[in-house]
């Protein structure tokens, strides 16, 4: 049901695109480098490898479909490629992502046809003709050679784009002299919803029971819709059924029917074949940019962001290769389905916000790809993206200072390749006593009002809001408590050095660690904590607080210092955990 | 001839006054926003920390240069400004720092692994920009392998801030960025703070346990400051 507004009067319009030789093109397009030159497309899957479709450099070479791979070979010269059946499905849903970028209301009428409503567009975009020269430039980005048709109902649009190379615009009332001109096998295959081929007369995939009735036209004489619509129905219907019928009314462009809209998906994929494979950062980051690029302005196109990228590299097969992937952290061995195993290196990029700028995205791979490179060539790029509402922010004079996700994201990745993944992000504590019992997370500043409503913080204040939230954990020690102008924050010995330590009557009264020694002044502890006793790994120490003065004397006289000092139950020792600061 | 040379000196700057201010009359220098570190005491020795340009905390081990870096990260973060803290030696405690008030997840903790790491840390993050806070802590390298370094890294870092709202804090035991520095503030030893513990409001004395650290009192003096 449509929920557009349409003024009374107002003559309804659809347009249709058709790719021609649809299976080749969505090969080709995700081959790079093959340039226009004659090429077949082969099933892969049958014994003799037929051909299955070709182009018109092809045609002119005397090559038909259904001749087998040795055969073509012979003619020399020829490119031969296979089917793909994914690289069928991304363009489908590229030809689909450009229809829904001018109009919500798109027909899947077939792998290789679809169909818009035009509808109200006008103010938008401007004429019939307008829409559709638009449309044919969105084709020729995504690498497609397209036929465009417009007319004011579904099958004469159809029937127009199948059977009319370029653009064609059909008057309203002019459909049956327009669509007369269209060979008869336009009107099967438009009527069959199939794929033709560049040779008339031969058929492809679903439409190859046409083939009959095509036989039978053909003996009768009728080549053209025009001569099809002067046939008489009532003669027609008694020779060839119902269908008969049907195909007279499309002849005539007289067949109206209502268009059955299609649900976009916020899904999007784009992958490439490479014939040879790549081993070199800088050539995979080129193709890269050409894939991010081809499916960023398909994300861009539908008003969305892609809220994260997964990257799979198809990893060239080989005993040697597959031995060094077997420990890599990203790579993992699949059976593509085709009977030969291969190795697949997986990279999962999760954006802090919705991102749409390709570039952007290219260096956070990269630098990605440079932290942990794929351990072996490259034989196939796949890219998989879920789209989600872009993020929309106004800029507040009073905001507090935040740097952009986009700009953050990258800093990250660029850090994260100078000191390594684990030792980046934002820390937070872990409800335990344990030492060291925090973990790094994803770096995700959040930009508020200055004059919003925060929570002041403070040391009791973050300490309930703790609690609040399920964590237990006390104050590790009294040390914490803060007060304006005593200040006492750790430094951290990582790893803590053992220490040595003379104790007298329970109380450490010496110490001497890293050559360093001194005399204990003040003490405080033992702080005692321990757990995770019911695991491997279990903890139980005494902490102590100990002010110490050294026994050598400095430039500035005897050094002095607080100190924490534990000593591990479990190991016996005493170390040094850090000096307060 | 000098009287003629003065004459034609306002003649000429009273016609381009209009375009161009006069190079021969003394401007104040445009005082830049300060902002407060959180110690009492520091703040009214040196007006706060300037936004844009590198303010130095120097001292010995124990003198309170973390405490006073920790808690000017926390009233950033608590502001909901993002901050960056360069951990040159690893050795920051995320405990320390919530229980200052610092706002752990307004702050990218960079651990790194070597002097050289930390400054190709500090320059991305300064380069990326949109921090209001970026502290490096040189605290635990001894004053000649931070000397090693060339002159021109603070240079750099200096044209990185200049202009923008980031405060940039370099924590170290020496001051090194010379007069690149718009504020230096050396810190000084103070005395330990212990907290007797009592019982029935009797002090227990002879006992060495039974205390607790408060913490150590910061004393701090100004070195250099571009704007007093």
């Amino acid at each position: 049901m449509s929920t557009e507004l349409l003024l009374p009067g107002a003559a309804m319009s659809f347009a249709s695109i058709f790719v021609p030789d649809f299976m080749l093109q969505a090969v080709v397009r995700s081959a790079p480098g093959i340039g226009i030159r004659a090429m077949v497309l082969v099933d892969a899957a049958s014994p003799l490898r037929p051909v299955i479709c070709l182009n018109q450099q092809a045609a002119t070479r005397g090559i038909k479909p259904g001749i087998t791979k040795s055969e073509v070979e012979q003619f020399g010269g020829i490119g031969i490629l296979q089917r793909s059946r994914p690289q069928e499905r991304i363009a489908h849903a590229a030809l689909l992502d450009l229809a829904w970028s001018i109009s919500p209301r798109v027909e899947d009428t077939a792998p290789d046809n679809i169909v818009l409503d035009l509808a109200g567009l006008a103010s938008l975009f401007g004429s019939d003709e307008k829409i559709i020269h638009r449309l044919a430039e969105g084709a020729e980005r995504l690498g497609l050679e397209t036929q465009i048709a417009a007319a004011c109902n579904i099958e004469a649009a159809i029937l127009a784009s199948r059977a009319f190379p370029g653009i064609t615009v059909i008057p309203e009332g002019e459909e049956a002299a327009i669509i007369g001109k269209a060979p008869v096998t336009a009107l099967l295959f438009s009527a069959a919803g199939a794929t033709v081929s560049r040779q008339n007369g031969e058929t492809a995939g679903a439409a190859h029971d046409l083939t009959g009735l095509l036989e039978t036209l053909k003996r009768w004489g009728v080549h053209t819709c025009a001569s099809f619509a002067a046939l008489p129905v009532l003669e027609l219907s008694e020779r060839l059924g119902q269908e008969g019928v049907r195909l007279h009314k499309l002849a005539r462009g007289g067949a109206v029917r209502a268009l059955i809209p299609a649900q976009p998906a916020g899904h999007f994929e784009e992958e490439m074949e490479l014939e040879d494979a790549v081993a070199e950062m800088e050539p995979l980051s080129i193709l890269l940019g050409q894939l991010l690029e081809r499916m960023c302005s398909r994300i861009a196109a539908r008003s969305l962001a892609a809220g994260g990228i997964d990257l799979r590299l198809q990893l060239r097969p080989s005993f040697e290769d597959g031995r060094i992937t077997a420990g890599h952290p990203f790579a993992q061995t699949t059976d593509p389905g085709e009977g030969e195993a291969s190795d697949i290196f997986q990279l999962a990029l999760r954006l802090p916000a919705p991102m749409s700028d390709p570039s952007t995205l290219l260096k956070l791979l990269v630098l990605r790809l440079q932290s942990a490179p794929p351990p072996a060539p490259v034989v196939k790029i796949m890219l998989a993206a879920d789209a989600v509402r872009p993020r929309t922010s106004q800029g507040d004079l009073f905001s507090a200072i935040c740097p952009d996700p986009e700009k953050v994201e990258l800093t990250v990745a660029r850090l994260a390749s100078l000191v390594g993944d684990a030792n980046i992000g934002s820390p937070e504590l872990l409800d335990t006593h344990r030492p060291e019992g925090f973990r790094m997370c994803r770096f995700d500043p959040i930009s508020v009002s200055r004059d919003s409503c925060r929570p002041a913080r403070s040391s009791l204040g973050g300490r309930i809001q703790r609690e609040q939230k399920g964590h237990a954990r006390a104050p590790r020690s009294p040390s914490h408590g803060l007060e304006k102008d005593v200040q006492s924050a750790l430094r951290v010995f990582r790893p803590a050095p053992a220490a040595r330590v003379e104790i007298r009557n329970g109380y450490p009264v010496q110490i001497a660690f890293s050559g360093f020694r001194g005399r204990v002044i003040a003490a405080s502890g033992p702080w005692r904590s321990s757990g995770d006793w019911w695991t491997e790994d279990s903890y139980a120490k005494d902490e102590w607080d100990l002010e110490i003065q050294s026994s050598s004397k400095t430039k500035s006289g005897k050094q002095q210092g607080v100190y924490r000092v534990c000593y591990d139950c479990a190991k016996k020792g005493w170390y040094v955990w850090g000096t307060f600061d | 001839m000098p009287r003629d040379f003065k004459l034609l000196r306002s003649q000429i700057a009273s016609l381009l006054a209009s375009r161009i201010p006069d190079p021969s009359t003394w401007r104040t220098p445009k005082r830049g926003e300060r902002v407060p570190t959180g110690n009492f005491e520091t703040d009214s020795l040196t007006g706060g920390l300037p936004r844009g340009a590198i303010t130095e905390i120097c001292g010995p081990s124990g003198s309170g240069r973390t405490s006073l870096m920790l808690s000017a990260l926390a009233l950033r973060t608590a502001e909901g400004e993002a901050c960056a803290f360069i951990d040159a030696h690893n050795a920051f405690d995320p405990y320390s720092a919530e229980a200052t008030g610092v706002e752990l997840s307004q702050l990218l903790w960079v651990r790194c692994a070597s002097i050289d790491q930390a400054f190709r840390a500090t320059d991305l993050v300064l380069h990326a920009g949109g921090f209001g806070l970026v502290a490096l802590d040189l605290g635990d390298f001894p004053p000649e392998t931070v000397c090693s370094l060339p002159l021109y890294v603070w240079f750099r870092f200096r044209r990185a801030v200049e202009h923008t709202p980031t405060i940039f804090l370099v924590l170290e035991q020496e001051p090194h960025a010379k007069s690149c520095a718009s504020l230096v503030v050396q810190m000084e030893t103070g005395s330990a703070q212990w907290l007797e513990a009592t019982q029935n409001h009797e002090e227990i004395s002879g006992d060495p346990g039974v205390r607790l650290f408060r913490g150590s009192r910061l004393m701090s003096k100004v070195l250099r400051s571009r704007a007093r």
